[in-house]
């Protein structure tokens, strides 16, 4: 059971990467890890500890909002239990550090599904209410804290709290899209959805153009999920082409089995170089024309219409040791057409293409997290390989024109927001500051507010 | 590997993992990180378990995970068990509760303080007490459990530590070097009977016991599965993760002379 504590070795000063990385693996900062096994360790495994925490999950956050600089991070990972679920309800009781692919494993096969789920299932129950994740139904359903009939908050000081709607309103609020600052979530609840099959009745349209995209928009608007991908590398009679690419459960009865685990993985790390502006312009045309005809349509799996890039696992290491950062905004509608043309522009114009852009309109559900990210009008998400002298001042430009546009950018996607756009992009945030527990904190936060540990 | 039961078609029908009927498992020590584990494993087999932890509230969240992944039947038992004098009553409910046993799976276990033990040896005693004493009185009692009734596997999770005493733990290492040693002689005297006795020999791994070593520790989730297997099959002894079979057969063979001058 156990072994030699001689094989313990001191942690290697510089060679060894952080024991945590961001999905981006960018920033890398060095932490301590603690793990919370038990709902009952926290605060408990705060005593003796000199620095501030955060709780994290599974690391699939891009920027720092999962780090915390030569801090302890609080690993929920092994709080994975299931402690309830009603069928006649759907609503499912877990601990906040079950995965949503665990959440899958069970309810599938029980003929449910995730309410809201996003580019991946390797998050936490915990992570996607600290961040208040969105999916390609946000249109219908709104985002994940919509569907989070309630929690429990826990905090350095002890106390316990079930937060819902009605119960610790303001707690609820604040820790739907708080960053894990507010406390430790130990258990929540979700409702599910029931579904018939594994199935998605899937179609793909070409479109050229975001006049395009927003015809296609309004004309699929009654479909569940829909999301577009959009190549951001092209211009000219190219610009802003994309796939507009929508879905619903199969209304036919199917298996329901679980699905099988992931076999491929990126090993190791990409040289730099392996994702230039010729591979990744390459990668969009393929994209592109591997839908021969303008408008597809079939019947997959839910595994490759919501989690394509599970697949493979680790695929964040194709962007090499200095990783990558994301960009995400979401423009109201009153700016979203011209705002998401002239950034695509400048996009464009950088020539630091990205991989995977991903367009989407966000709906009228208002989040019921203080600081949500998501707001009608158009969204738009992609990343960028790190090239230090270029990536940031790009970054810096396309962060104020989402200002000037009216939207915001999302924290979970960020590493480059300046404290000045964060401050404008949610102005709520010293409101939110007073809900923060005084021992948590995250680089993020350190970073957006000048210091937020003092507050 | 394990001799014939004197009984070889009940034996079948307990261990067939084919089989329809649901496996009967007492779980001692059912909170520990590779415990869990495992009958995660086994509740989706659709098992009946019953299970026993010290911490009342750490084993209510581990026995509705288990009822929802679907164990067929859950019960549970609060208990310390150093507490000798209530291993017959706790054991005897257990198997009441089951109505029956098929599996005694015993995982409960303290790595304790190396540094603090070769100090004090109220707490070396401890580590001895927990890891060999109290598993020799559970032992006994389930061993003529089993006897009676010609069936039954106790698999028991020892250690590598085991194999040889090092200066890093070696007072850990010596209470699952007398387990070992015990279950190696129960297996001898009752393997004949029909009864199938497992150590378990575990290298690191990832689980909160060992949270703070900062060594390649193995995925608990294969660990289990090697186990659950292991268990179906009637295996004797098993290595777990295998890579450890030969390593500690190179550790048994180092010479003394140096293996006393080594930092292990």
């Amino acid at each position: 059971m156990a072994m030699p504590q001689s094989a313990v070795e001191p942690q290697q000063a510089k060679a060894a990467p952080p024991a945590f990385e961001s999905w981006g693996r960018y920033p890398k900062y060095d932490a301590k890890i603690v793990p919370l096994n038990w709902q009952c360790d926290f605060p408990g495994v705060m005593s003796g500890l000199e620095t501030a925490a955060l709780p994290v999950g599974l690391g699939r956050s891009y920027g720092d909002v999962c780090l915390l600089k030569d801090g302890t991070l609080l690993l929920t990972t092994g709080m994975d239990r299931l402690l309830n679920f009603d069928p006649a309800t759907g609503i499912l009781t877990a601990e906040a550090g079950v995965s949503l692919a665990q959440i899958l494993d069970f309810a599938v096969p029980r003929g449910f599904f995730l309410p809201v789920t996003p580019g991946t299932k390797y998050v936490t129950l915990g992570g996607a209410i600290a961040n208040d994740i969105h999916g390609k139904n946000h249109e219908a359903a709104g985002s994940f804290g919509n569907h989070v009939p309630s929690f429990e908050l826990v905090r350095s000081d002890g106390s316990r709290r079930i937060c819902s709607p009605n119960q610790n309103a303001d707690w609820f609020a604040a820790t739907i899209g708080g960053m894990g600052l507010t406390g430790v979530i130990t258990w929540a609840q979700l409702k599910l959805r029931p579904i018939v099959s594994r199935k998605i009745d899937y179609e793909g349209i070409q479109f050229h153009g975001i006049d395009e995209f927003l015809d296609l928009k309004q004309r699929y608007q009654h479909v569940e999920y829909t999301v577009s991908w959009v190549d951001c590398a092209s211009t000219g009679r190219n610009f802003a082409r994309g796939v507009f690419m929508l879905g619903e459960h199969s209304k036919v009865p199917g298996e329901l089995k679980p699905s099988p685990e992931p076999k491929l993985s990126v090993p190791f790390d990409l040289p730099g170089f392996a994702l230039n502006h010729t591979t990744v312009s390459l990668f969009n045309s393929v994209f592109f024309h591997k839908q021969m005809k303008a408008h597809v349509k079939t019947v997959q799996d839910y595994e490759p219409f919501f989690y394509p890039l599970d697949a493979v696992l680790h695929w964040n290491r194709g962007y090499g040791k200095r990783g990558l950062v994301q960009f995400q905004y979401a423009i109201p509608w009153q700016h979203a057409k011209e705002g998401t043309i002239e950034i695509l522009r400048e996009i464009a114009k950088s020539g630091l293409a990205s991989f995977l852009a991903v367009l989407k309109a966000f709906g009228n559900i208002p989040s019921l997290g203080m600081m949500s990210f998501p707001q009608a009008g158009i969204m738009l998400a992609l990343d960028f390989p790190i090239k230090p002298d270029l990536t940031f001042p790009l970054l810096k430009r396309l962060g104020d024109m989402t200002l000037e546009f009216g939207g915001r950018l999302y924290s979970a996607k960020d590493a480059a927001m300046t404290p000045a756009q964060f401050q404008a992009f949610y102005p709520q945030w010293q409101q939110f500051a007073q809900y923060r527990d005084p021992r948590l904190n995250s680089s993020f936060w350190e970073r957006v507010t000048g210091g937020g540990s003092t507050l | 590997m394990s001799t014939l039961a004197t009984q070889p078609a009940a034996a079948a029908i307990l261990v067939d993992p084919n089989s329809k009927i649901a496996k009967k498992i007492l779980v001692l020590g059912a909170t520990s990180g590779i415990a869990e584990a495992t009958c995660r494993i086994w509740a989706a087999e659709g098992a009946q378990m019953f299970l026993v932890a010290r911490n009342a509230e750490k084993l209510a969240a581990v026995a509705a995970d288990l009822k929802l992944r679907g164990a067929s039947y859950v019960g549970t038992a609060v208990a310390d068990l150093d507490d000798t004098d209530k291993h017959a009553e706790l054991l005897t409910h257990a198997v009441n509760s089951l109505t029956g046993m098929d599996i005694a799976y015993l995982a409960h276990g303290i790595l304790g303080g190396q540094a603090r033990g070769e100090q004090d040896f109220e707490h070396a005693a401890q580590i001895i007490y927990t890891n060999f004493l109290a598993p020799v009185s559970l032992l006994t009692w389930l061993a003529n459990y089993c006897v009676q009734r010609h069936a039954g596997v106790i698999a028991v999770l020892s250690s590598v530590a085991g194999e040889r005493g090092r200066k890093s733990n070696y007072i850990y290492a010596s209470s699952k070097a007398g387990l070992t040693a015990f279950l190696s002689g129960l297996r001898n005297r009752i393997d004949r009977e029909g009864v199938t006795v497992m150590t378990i020999k575990p290298g690191p791994v990832n689980t909160s016991m060992t949270a703070h070593m900062n060594i390649r520790k193995a995925d608990v989730k294969k660990v289990a599965a090697t186990i659950v297997k292991a268990i179906d099959k009637r295996v004797d002894t098993l290595y777990v993760p295998i890579i450890f079979l030969p390593i500690m057969f190179i550790v048994r063979h180092i010479p003394e002379r140096i293996f006393k001058k080594l930092n292990l």
